[in-house]
């Protein structure tokens, strides 16, 4: 069995001006000490997918659908004490933005060690040195001078070290990394995704890596799901989704990003502009911007399909018998 | 460091350039902080020049320093051989020199058409009779751009991160300018957009023989859209080669642990990938380190390089780089 076991999550937000399908029917497995990448642009629902697992959505959000299973325990439902024993304690997570995500009014000790006296049985002093230990194990520079620091005394490479300390100071078996990179410079960043690739090693536990950096997924993960609009349109291992691609949008953001293969060649950009999760097509999701949709495309959503092994995509490309019925391509994409 | 660049071809040249803010330290004591400190080079007519390093390393005050957004401490910059030193001069570069900004969400005026955000270069410097032709360039810009009439009339939050971009280059592109400095213009937006505006930047550049200073942290778009790339660290300049030559043969040891860790979008070779993981931060400029900057998280720095600024030397045809160790790495 899983470690964790999400299926058909559905999450919406009920705002102004109606319900935003932020999340619509995602399912994965994520075993132990495996490093699971969801990729996707702005608004695709990465994060909260990230964040209905952890069941810390804003009050407008909810989760409508689907189960959340944990160790062979149901989360969607789990009163609020349940949620409180695996928060942050078998199941943490490290946000974007480690400025606005550690309290500037307390110290880093303080924020530290509040975690394992909540969670553990270590009275105070116990907890200390076990916060040293955790500001050791990632590489922090004298310690026992940062435990009496405040966030604004440190760098941003220093500050998302500690998010990281404290993320994994109760060992949890899963670490949910929401764009842990995506404020850092480009040589920080590598300290930091080595520090987490030694740090898994060490500690075995299973890590979503969510971004939106196709670089950062190559090199981090194991398998990999693709989103968009709110649904996963492909999932297979690293490997499957870089080198060989079967869904459309996937294809696309290959194309789109520099790299060897098509350095001084044009890039070729996916068209359009992305989705608007209020005024969602009829059909696939993507079809408006898909270069090959077909009249199918345009009015029914494709199911997923098996591409053997762990390899799934929801394309209608992928379905041989379909795209040669409708081989007519839809010239007109209104 | 005098060393002399220039070529016959050269649209821009920058001298010793620097730039030092007064940072106050209370009571009437203020310490300069050296953003950029000596930096020359030269852009040629129609090359796009890269310029990489990490934040706080000074790559947009260079940028914005040469269009005089700040006022120069020290150095000239020289625009197809007239030198830019009074308001004079200034109001004529300004008239070929513009600027694309990084955050297409606040350098937007939200209380502005994107009609009004548009002509507004050609209202400062009359560039029309009537406001017949003032409308007319203000659609011929946004045709340029993949915009179109109906976007005129409305305001900037009406339209999403690529398109605003595509807005905000409309605006540099109104006074038709020879030169363009674009400050991280792709890195806000989504990867399936940015392909969009680096496609664009590319054509414009060869419809309107543009000259850009494109200035970004993402060294695989850098090595995508120029033609020669310059690294800073800590204020400085430390390497300067063409883009292909800077990739498969980075001399000064700051780039080769730069583009070691950039993380490829391929799995086997991120696999296979040597990093060079620097340790430690980048030092505040504030307390920059004596001598070479870099000595501070260099594997190769001795005693000399604590000693002086190495000199930026050109040690292949075209390849420039400041490091004292060169000749023994």
């Amino acid at each position: 069995m899983a470690l964790l076991e999400v299926k058909d999550l559905r999450t919406s937000f009920f705002t102004d001006a109606g319900e935003v399908k932020a999340v619509d029917g995602v399912s994965f497995e994520l075993d132990r000490g495996r490093v699971l990448g969801i990729v996707g642009e702005s608004g695709s629902g990465k994060s909260v997918t990230a964040y209905s697992i952890m069941q810390i959505l804003a009050p407008t959000g909810k989760i409508v659908g689907g189960s959340i299973r944990f160790d062979g325990q149901e989360l969607i439902g789990a009163d609020e004490n349940h949620m409180r024993r695996v928060r942050g304690n078998r199941i943490s997570i490290i946000f974007q933005d480690p400025m606005t995500s550690l309290n500037p009014t307390y110290t880093i000790g303080h924020q530290l060690m509040e975690a394992i006296l909540l969670h553990t049985g270590r009275n105070k002093s116990e907890a200390r040195d076990r916060a040293l230990e955790m500001l050791t194990l990632v590489n922090v520079n004298e310690p026992h001078k940062r435990l009496k620091q405040y966030p604004f005394e440190l760098s941003g490479g220093m500050r998302q070290r500690v998010m990281i300390a404290m993320a994994l100071a109760c060992e949890p078996d899963i670490l949910i990394a929401d764009e842990p990179t995506t404020a850092l410079d480009v040589t920080i960043q590598a300290q930091i995704l080595e520090l987490m690739q030694d740090l898994q090693k060490k500690l075995g536990m299973a890590i979503i890596m969510i971004t939106h950096d196709l670089g950062v997924v190559a090199q981090m993960c194991d398998e990999v799901i693709v989103m968009y609009a709110g649904a996963v349109c492909e999932r297979g291992t690293a490997d499957e989704i870089f080198y060989t691609p079967a869904h459309e949008y996937t294809k696309g953001l290959m194309r789109s990003i520099p790299r060897d293969e098509n350095n001084g060649q044009r890039l070729r950009p996916i068209t359009g502009t992305p989705i608007d999760l209020l005024n969602m097509p009829r059909g696939c999701p993507f079809a408006p911007r898909c270069e090959n949709a077909m009249k199918v495309c345009l009015t029914q959503r494709p199911g997923i399909m098996d591409l053997g092994g762990s390899h799934t995509s929801a394309c209608w490309m992928n379905y041989k018998d379909t795209a040669a019925a409708c081989a007519a391509p839809e010239g007109d994409k209104a | 460091m005098n060393v002399n660049l220039s070529k016959k071809q050269d649209l821009l040249e920058v001298r010793g350039l620097k730039e030092y803010f007064d940072i106050n330290m209370g009571f009437f004591r203020t310490r300069p902080l050296k953003a950029v400190d000596d930096v020359s080079f030269s852009i040629r007519r129609g090359e796009t020049l890269g310029l990489v390093g990490e934040s706080g390393c000074g790559k947009t005050t260079v940028g914005r320093t040469i269009l005089h957004l700040y006022k120069p401490t020290a150095g000239t910059v020289v625009y197809d051989g007239m030198e830019i030193n009074d308001p004079r001069s200034l109001k004529e570069f300004r008239k070929k020199a513009t600027m694309v900004f990084q955050d297409p969400y606040s350098s937007l005026n939200p209380r502005m058409t994107v009609s009004d955000i548009v002509a507004e270069p050609l209202d400062v410097h009359h560039l029309y009779n009537g406001k017949k032709e003032r409308e007319e360039r203000v659609l011929e810009l946004l045709s340029l751009v993949g915009l179109n009439s109906e976007h005129a009339s409305r305001y900037a939050h009406e339209f999403s991160g690529g398109q605003r971009q595509r807005i905000g280059i409309a605006r540099a592109l109104a006074v038709n300018p020879e030169f363009i400095v674009c400050d991280e213009p792709v890195s806000a937006l989504d990867v399936s957009i940015q392909a969009q505006v680096i496609n664009m930047f590319d054509d414009l550049q060869d419809r309107l023989g543009l000259t850009y200073l494109f200035i970004a942290h993402d060294l695989l778009v850098v090595r995508h859209i120029s033609n020669r790339i310059a690294v800073m660290y800590l204020g400085k300049m430390v390497e300067l080669a063409s883009a292909e030559e800077i990739y498969r043969h980075p001399l000064h040891p700051y780039s080769q642990s730069l583009l070691s860790a950039v993380p490829l979008p391929d799995p086997r070779k991120a696999r296979a990938n040597k990093r060079i993981v620097l340790t430690g931060d980048i030092p505040s400029p504030l307390n920059a380190p004596s001598g070479c900057p870099f000595r501070t998280r260099c594997r190769f720095a001795k005693e000399c390089c604590a000693e002086s600024m190495p000199p930026f030397n050109e040690v292949e045809n075209g390849h420039f780089v400041a490091c004292h160790r060169i000749g023994e790495l």
